[in-house]
């Protein structure tokens, strides 16, 4: 079943991001501010720190540790010190839920 | 306030402060590299409040910051001549040589303005004017924040062991340092990036520190060429007026940031993973307090460094009581660091350990262990103490 069910849409203030944890991995839940649901990997990719603790500014996560920049809806990195970009994973939401799809 | 002739820190026997000598080494076996750090709690929802960007304050700043350029360069134009330029060239001196160390940090950290050109913007003509390649010192300062005086992995270590005060003292006429900046500035703009950059700049981004260091090289060449005409057209002193308005504020108007940036960690212990250790918060005249653009609250920059220069005064104010009391003044800062500086040049090992609030959560001395102890320490030393 690769659509998971991962947590309630009220779970995610609006242009926010929480942290989950699934299998061995952990990701990045988002929620915009047109109340649209993204799903990156959870992880910066310049040194490994939880984006959770980030700041979201409209599509834009900024990492906590280096305030490098991504636009969570693509994983592309927007400024130094991060140069690799996020995985995205698609995310839809239903019933009130919100659900990744993870390979 | 008590006082540790004992290290605070993890000791290394030897102290190399290069990126790729033995304690580089050491550090990333005993984990002491991206490591995890403390820091005070505060509910999300305020500190989304403190991280929230907005381009007004830095707006109002930058443009009184470059109207005062203006002013000045103006005044010590005008009276070019008479003993009176001389306050007005001290004044611009500070206002570019000076307030543009912390215009260079803030916008590097990318949380002065909230539109990200205008960081851009002011990030590179900060660097320009401190003399600093914008994209070699963008890394550095990324590695200062993941190992802050971490020795062999810091490249921003202001108080290198053993001390030596002459060359501190030298540091607030900004000679040597400039001298230094623009060798720098020549081998990056020859293509020749040093085995130090080459391990905190990734491969991808060296292209552009050249370019860079090409630009501003490039000015810096203008600026002695017009100089030199001036000169040789018989405008004799007034020959140096270029000098004076760019290239020149970085040799006599740098005292301020010397002065302020020294108390950043001076004093203070290596080797540790906690910023109320190795930190140091202080109150300030509001003067300084503008052209350091409130980077005197530096515990809590380093504990939050999402959180805007003009937040930080309310951060402190949320997290005051987790945190060792602010020393009162600029020059009760110093008289604290240079007591201990004295000391650390007889015993490198020793470092101020302040005392902290009843109210605040003991320093957490386990994570200054190599990590099986780190780990296993957790528990015993939240138990409380200083």
């Amino acid at each position: 079943m690769p659509w998971i069910d991962v947590c309630a849409i009220d779970d995610v203030e609006e242009e926010d991001v929480i942290r989950w944890d699934h299998e061995d991995r952990t990701y990045a839940i988002f929620r915009s501010v047109d109340d649209e649901f993204y799903c990156t990997d959870g992880l910066c990719t310049h040194e490994q720190v939880h984006l959770s603790d980030g700041l979201v500014m409209d599509y834009e996560i900024e990492c906590p540790k280096h305030n490098g920049l991504f636009d969570y809806r693509s994983g592309k990195a927007l400024r130094a010190p991060v140069c690799e970009d996020l995985q995205t994973y698609e995310t839809r939401v239903g019933n009130g839920r919100v659900l990744v799809f993870i390979e | 306030m008590s006082r540790s002739t004992a290290p605070i820190g993890f000791e290394f026997s030897v102290r190399d402060y290069s990126l790729t000598g033995a304690n580089t080494r050491q550090a990333i076996e005993n984990g002491l590299s991206a490591a995890e750090w403390y820091h005070s709690e505060i509910p999300r929802k305020k500190l989304k409040l403190l991280m929230k960007r907005r381009d007004a304050p830095a707006i109002r700043d930058t443009v009184i910051w470059i109207a005062l350029h203006f002013v000045f360069a103006a005044g010590g134009l005008y009276f070019w001549g008479s003993w009176l330029c001389v306050p007005f060239w001290f004044a611009y001196g500070v206002v570019y040589g000076s307030a543009c160390d912390s215009r260079w940090h803030e916008c590097g950290h990318g949380t002065a303005f909230r539109t990200r050109w205008m960081n851009d913007v002011v990030y590179h003509i900060a660097s320009f004017q401190i003399m600093r390649n914008p994209v070699n010192w963008r890394w550095s300062h990324a590695r200062h924040h993941t190992d802050t005086i971490i020795v062999g992995r810091d490249p921003e270590i202001a108080w290198i062991h053993p001390i030596n005060l002459i060359l501190k003292a030298l540091a607030f006429v900004g000679i040597v340092e400039t001298w230094i900046s623009l060798k720098t500035l020549m081998r990056n703009a020859m293509a020749n990036l040093s085995q130090e950059e080459k391990d905190y700049i990734p491969e991808s981004q060296w292209h552009k520190a050249i370019f860079w260091a090409r630009v501003h090289i490039a000015i810096y060449a203008a600026v002695l060429l017009i100089s030199f005409v001036l000169l040789v057209s018989g405008a004799a002193w007034k020959s140096l007026i270029p000098i004076l308005l760019i290239g020149g504020p970085r040799v006599y108007g740098c005292w301020h940031f010397v002065m302020t940036g020294l108390l950043q960690h001076g004093g203070l212990a290596e080797n540790v993973l906690d910023h109320r250790l190795n930190s140091r918060t202080l109150y300030m005249n509001p003067i300084s307090q503008w052209i350091y653009w409130n980077m005197n609250y530096h515990i809590e920059h380093h504990m939050f460094p999402m959180v805007p220069y003009y937040s930080l005064p309310a951060l402190h104010e949320m997290i005051k009581d987790d945190l060792p009391p602010p020393n009162t003044s600029i020059w009760d800062g110093y008289k604290e660091m240079m007591g201990s500086v004295m000391k650390q040049r007889v015993d490198p090992n020793y470092a101020i350990r302040k005392t902290l609030p009843p109210t605040a959560r003991p320093y957490r001395d386990h994570l200054h262990k190599a990590v099986p102890e780190r780990n296993a320490g957790a528990v015993s030393s939240d138990r409380g103490g200083m």
